[in-house]
């Protein structure tokens, strides 16, 4: 479902006059734009790099340097396992395999489909009660591979419903 | 503001605090610990039940108050009546609490974690006199889980901005002075005496100088900054502040990690509050002193909790770090003299103004002053975050605040001081944790998470998990840790798989020594840390994996067990 050029450009525009062009705006600014459209297109960055005055590489650089910001599309529903210490002590490998197999893809993809992106984090700071993991923006604690399971037959099914 | 008017608000606040607890009133624990196991479905369920029975009620939404094995945890408060704790509150028992204490006046002892307040009820321990509570010393935490975090009015009827008001009619050299004397070190887990580097950037000449708050709390296994900005992100600001006024700043940084986003909102809520009342602004209480916080979203890289990765960051590079010296203090951000501190630095800041640097150096050890706090987790029966004197011994924390195994299996190890920290076995538990005395055991104390492990968990797979997680974080600049990593992985990863070798030990020992010297950073220099304390206190385990082909946890699916 790519972006039409006039479309993409018409929103980049909007989001790019609330900034003035600095350098240090880079991250906040590439941030913004995959608040917007979910990931970072491709010409959204080239733009950005003749906005700020930074080569294109510079750019691509920065975003491909942090986890948070993607490059690709991602799915409609997001899975984000914690892969910490405490998770990884209270069995979130578990977690991440039962993930691996139901959605048939590997950590840090998207499925064909675009229904799922399976991804780890490196500590969301919910130790406590480990093992976690965040489905579609909720936070669960103390999370099984059964759990995790009708959580997302319970998206699947929401979906078609 | 001027002062009289910061004293007149204050009088409002302390007003409004006293109507607040005259009154009957619920609180719900409500940080991402909370939210995690139901803390927002609990609240809803309050609200139905308060808007069904036409009970007027106040509900305040507290942050957390470290009991984290007990959430969701709530409150009842009835006039005349200390307040009453209650753990693991679904929203049923929940409901069934509000029917029997709020409305018959019948507290539920078989819920409730503890009393808080005045006066006893049968049954029903002091909060503060039971086990997880009993050995500790909540300063820093005082206000957590007790107040509504981005409410200026409570932070300013429990001594808010009493620290700062006392700092601006200081001259910087006697707030240096103060910070000296009490010792105070970095939280974050180098343990730099906080005014020597304040002093450093005050001495460091420049048209324009900055503070940084590090509240990239990327070290996984950890969450005291995240509970401390959800819960109380006012004494973070207060302390960033007075480092400000201190250093002659006049723009402040907050460099949040994006895994935080409550943390983010709420210390948005908290600077716009503080703008409303002129409390970050132009000329605050009258000083002539103008400052302004602007806060920072990290895009997700570990690495960016070093702090020359986070000025990088800041200004809108990629979050590699840079050789020092230059140290920021003299040459940061924008090459400007910087100050860069931890989250629980800086909200210690305006307590010791407050109460001056005799309190705070009332516990502690010689060189390691004041109280810390500490992320408890792992297998253990309380995880949660606690306040201790400094100097406490590893067994005290773990046996008597955690209340030992969670499991029926034993304690083996605890892994302390997040990836760059190392593994201490339970045969050294009686050791103080400060700054300095886990030294013999090859790890260190580090931002203070301490996560406890059982029989279930293999040394070598552990060494093996903490080296991918430091691989998988190396930003690549320098060599050591780029390809250090990379190599201790393939090792670790082979014997792991029971193809080990015998020369894969001192293999390892020799890459860690080459990493320790040359790399970088931080994270270079500490990532082996894991694979060495693992060696020297797991050394059986190792030689078990390579010569036996056994992994007496069980978890090396390669081996047998």
């Amino acid at each position: 479902m790519g972006l039409v050029g006039g479309e993409l450009e018409r929103r980049l525009e909007e989001i790019l006059g609330a900034f003035c062009g600095k350098r240090s705006e880079l991250i906040p600014i590439l941030q913004r734009i995959q608040n917007e459209f979910g990931y970072l297109p491709e010409d959204a960055l080239v733009k950005v790099s003749r906005f700020i005055g930074v080569p294109e590489a510079h750019v691509y650089g920065v975003a491909s340097f942090y986890e948070q910001l993607r490059l690709r599309q991602l799915g409609k529903n997001i899975i984000t396992i914690c892969r910490g210490t405490s998770c990884y002590v209270c069995g979130s490998s578990k977690l991440i395999d039962e993930a691996k197999s139901v959605l048939g893809i590997d950590e840090g993809e998207t499925t064909p489909d675009l229904k799922w992106t399976l991804e780890t984090v490196t500590c969301l700071g919910m130790c406590a009660h480990a093992p976690c993991a965040i489905v579609n923006g909720k936070v669960y604690g103390k999370m099984t591979p059964k759990k995790l399971v009708s959580i997302i037959r319970a998206v699947e099914g929401g979906r078609r419903s | 503001m001027t002062v009289d008017e910061l004293d007149e608000l204050r009088q409002t606040a302390m007003r409004q605090w006293d109507e607040l607890h005259s009154k009957p009133h619920v609180t719900v624990g409500n940080a991402t610990c909370g939210q995690g196991v139901g803390a927002l479905e609990t609240l809803n369920a309050i609200h139905d039940f308060l808007t069904e029975r036409g009970v007027e009620c106040d509900v305040v939404e507290v942050g957390c108050i470290g009991m984290c094995y007990a959430e969701p945890i709530m409150s009842v408060s009835l006039p005349g009546m200390p307040a009453v704790f209650y753990g693991e509150a679904t929203p049923e028992r929940a409901c069934e609490i509000l029917e029997l204490h709020l409305l018959s006046k019948k507290p539920v002892a078989e819920y409730a974690l503890g009393t808080v307040g005045e006066g006893s009820i049968d049954g029903i321990p002091n909060l503060f006199e039971t086990p997880m509570m009993k050995k500790q010393v909540r300063r820093l935490l005082s206000r957590c889980g007790f107040v509504e975090p981005t409410n200026l009015m409570h932070y300013l009827a429990t001594g808010g901005f009493d620290g700062l008001k006392r700092a601006l009619s200081m001259e910087p050299s006697q707030i240096i002075d103060e910070l000296r004397r009490a010792g105070l070190r970095g939280r974050g887990g180098v343990g730099f005496p906080t005014w020597r580097k304040w002093l450093t950037c005050i001495q460091t000449p420049s048209d324009e100088k900055f503070v940084v708050c590090n509240a990239h709390e990327g070290d996984p296994g950890i969450f005291v900054n995240r509970v401390l900005l959800e819960s109380d992100p006012y004494s973070v600001l207060e302390g960033l502040l007075i480092a400000g006024y201190t250093v002659g700043a006049s723009n402040g940084f907050i460099y949040c990690g994006a895994e935080y986003p409550l943390a983010f909102e709420r210390l948005t809520a908290a600077i716009k509050a503080l703008e409303g009342v002129g409390l970050l602004g132009d000329d605050i209480l009258g000083s002539g002193f103008s400052f302004r916080v602007w806060l920072v979203k990290g895009a997700g890289a570990y690495v960016c909790g070093e702090e020359t990765a986070l000025i990088a960051s800041i200004e809108g590079e990629r979050g590699m770090p840079r050789a020092r010296p230059p140290f920021p203090a003299a040459k940061g951000l924008w090459d400007k003299p910087t100050v860069v501190n931890n989250v629980e630095t800086l909200a210690y800041v305006p307590h010791i103004l407050r109460h001056g640097a005799e309190w705070f150096a009332e516990y502690g050890t010689e060189r390691s002053k004041g109280t810390k706090a500490f992320s408890l987790t792992g297998k253990v029966e309380r995880p949660g975050v606690i306040e201790v004197p400094l100097g406490m011994t590893l067994r005290e924390i773990i046996s008597e605040l955690g209340g030992g195994s969670s499991t029926e299996k034993r304690i083996k190890a605890v892994q302390i001081g997040g990836p760059g920290g190392g593994c201490i076995p339970e045969s050294m538990f009686d050791l103080p944790v400060d700054y300095e005395s886990l030294a013999p055991t090859g790890a260190m104390m580090g931002a203070g998470g301490i996560v406890v492990m059982d029989e279930d968990t293999c040394m070598v797979d552990m060494a093996r998990h903490l080296i991918q997680f430091s691989q998988c974080e190396s930003c690549g600049k320098c060599v050591p840790c780029r390809l250090g990593t990379k190599q201790m992985l393939a090792i670790l990863e082979g014997i792991t798989e029971g193809n080990g070798n015998e020369s894969d030990i001192v293999l390892l020992e020799e890459i860690a020594d080459a990493m320790k010297v040359g790399s970088l950073c931080g994270l270079g220099q500490a990532a082996p840390n894991p694979v060495l304390t693992t060696i020297r206190h797991f050394r059986d385990e190792y030689e078990e994996h390579i010569r036996l082909h056994r992994c007496r946890a069980g978890v090396c699916k390669a081996l047998s067990s």
